[in-house]
């Protein structure tokens, strides 16, 4: 007989603010104690804007794509760093846990898993806007560019890479959770395996046509091709935006789903107090 | 085989009722019909290995219990699975009239945890840790709270330092203070005076004893230090692969085996295997 069975979620529909509020002001404090940690967040978004800042000044004169809209790879850069830092503010959050062996804690606490995924992409948004948006400001005087003339689309961009960012996240926390820190990589890697489908500094249109179809599987692709459509011809398109929408809601509700699979795995194998360093 | 601590939960267990049985004996009765751990039937196998082989036993409101076993008797298994980190691969745990399988949340909030084994934040101030810890176990004032516990446990001089940067012996009272911040009504233990220096261990001991005495709480823990195990507990559970092959007050055990301390008894039942024979001993 296995009585693991017949367990089932206690009062799911239960959610703290007062809990998942204290794992954020954990990861908080952790972001407080160290200076390196937030120069890091400001640092590579920054680097990556100025590298093509200058890229986008060169190819203005020498590129007939990038001068019907000077801004359109600064754009592109800025928006993959919404996913990519949004993906990276939940997994580093995750590892902060594995790397000082806290789940044993956690979890003997009245914290629900899903809380602390709560907590994990509240982080992630607090993350991304460090990281972000001094990018997004600094571009205004060195290029003479801000991506805010995108004005309401901005909006939805942000939060469809986001979104997309926080369902990758997840899944790869669910691998974490099964093979410990011998996938901490893949928290630093992963993003880049969808660059090429996302089609972030060309259209999809310049892929294979095996390809286009999984770009077209991803949001992140109809995003930047929406953002290339507001910028290029000032229009927002409707049936990309949605489309975005509907897969980052799959792209969520499969990473949550694989997460909680593998927390519940953990607890099966009793990886919690195991897992660490 | 089953074990029940009630039955074995007499008065030579409670030093202190000797010269009052008739009433000591209506508080273990008491205590006995609200046990606060009822497992029943319990296993965990990882694959082949058997770590929990189908374990029962009960633990009455305010005793301090032991699971007393060598390594890889299946201790820190059984604590696990206690406290829900690890689920079971059959059996059942009712903690406080809950099953811990269906409801542990309701359960939680009203038990803790220590382990040297399991580290809390080191980049995080013992403040900050205890902070977080407070708000999840949704304490109404845990600034307060922290500096009761500072105080109690003399850790408020270095309350502001990172968790990472403390001694061993600081580090155990901060990982108690964490135990002890929803002041648990019942308090498992691994190993909880591992690694530290005698005086430090035996301060650890006496203020689980004050504690104990003050809340009524119950506390199990998973020990192989003898001493610790003969002075914090009035009952004792020994484990062997995965099984508990005997049970009972540590004066009870060692007068069972014919012994002088507990570690000797200890040393019968990891070495023999099985549980002692009083007849074959008495030949």
């Amino acid at each position: 007989m296995s009585v693991t069975s017949v367990e089932r979620p206690d009062a799911l529909a239960t959610v703290s603010p007062g809990r998942v509020g204290a794992m954020l002001l954990r990861y908080l404090y952790l972001l407080r104690s160290s200076w390196p940690r937030t120069l890091e967040l400001l640092y590579w978004p920054a680097i990556q804007m100025i590298l093509w800042g200058f890229t986008s000044q060169f190819l203005m004169t020498n590129s007939s794509y990038v001068a019907r809209a000077g801004g359109v790879l600064l754009a592109a850069v800025m928006l993959w760093d919404v996913m990519f830092r949004g993906q990276l503010g939940v997994s580093v959050s995750f590892l902060e846990e594995l790397w000082s062996r806290n789940l044993g804690h956690l979890f003997v606490s009245p914290l629900r898993p899903y809380e602390w995924v709560l907590s994990l992409l509240a982080m992630s948004l607090i993350r991304v806007i460090i990281g972000v948006v001094p990018a997004a400001l600094l571009a205004i005087p060195l290029y003479h560019y801000s991506i805010f003339t995108l004005g309401l689309p901005l909006i939805a961009f942000f939060v469809l890479l986001l979104a997309m960012g926080w369902g990758l996240g997840l899944i790869i926390g669910a691998l974490l959770l099964r093979h410990g820190l011998g996938a901490e990589s893949l928290a630093w890697l992963a993003v880049f395996l969808l660059a090429p489908a996302s089609a972030v500094y060309y259209p999809v249109s310049v892929l294979p046509v095996w390809l286009q179809y999984i770009a077209w599987a991803l949001p992140s692709a109809h995003v930047f091709e929406g953002m290339r459509t507001v910028m290029f011809e000032g229009i927002f398109r409707v049936d990309h935006f949605l489309a975005a929408l509907a897969l980052d809601i799959l792209y969520i509700a499969f990473g949550g789903a694989v997460f909680l699979y593998a927390f519940r795995q953990a607890r099966e194998r009793g990886a919690l107090l195991q897992m660490g360093e | 085989m089953a074990f029940s601590i009630i039955s074995q939960a007499g008065v030579a267990a409670h030093p202190g009722s000797a010269g009052r049985p008739y009433v000591e004996d209506c508080a273990i009765v008491d205590r006995a019909s609200h046990p606060v751990i009822q497992v029943s039937g319990l296993r965990k196998h990882f694959g082949d290995t058997r770590a929990v082989d189908g374990i029962d036993f009960i633990v009455p409101r305010g005793v301090t219990a032991a699971l007393l076993g060598g390594n890889g008797a299946g201790k820190t298994t059984t604590l696990s699975m206690l406290l829900g980190l690890l689920l079971p691969t059959a059996g059942r745990i009712v903690i406080f009239g809950e099953d811990m399988l269906r409801h542990r949340y309701r359960v939680l909030p009203r038990m803790n945890f220590s382990s040297p084994y399991v580290d809390l934040p080191h980049r995080l101030t013992v403040r900050q840790n205890l902070m977080v810890y407070g708000r999840l176990y949704g304490l109404a004032d845990v600034e307060q709270r922290i500096e009761t516990l500072g105080s109690d446990l003399q850790i408020a001089e270095f309350l502001d330092r990172q968790t990472g940067k403390l001694s061993a012996g600081q580090k155990t009272r901060v990982a108690l203070a964490k135990a002890l911040l929803n002041e648990p009504e019942l308090l498992l233990l691994d190993e909880p005076t591992a690694s530290l220096d005698p005086d430090t261990g035996d301060w650890v001991r006496s203020y689980l004893e004050v504690y104990q005495r003050r809340s009524h709480a119950t506390i199990l823990l998973a020990s192989h230090n003898m001493g610790e195990v003969e002075r914090l507990c009035s009952e004792v559970m020994m484990m062997r692969k995965g099984r508990i092959v005997d049970a009972g007050s540590p004066r009870a055990l060692i007068e069972r085996y014919g012994r002088e301390t507990l570690e000797q008894v200890f040393l019968d039942i990891a070495r023999a295997g099985a549980r002692f024979d009083p007849q074959a001993a008495a030949q």
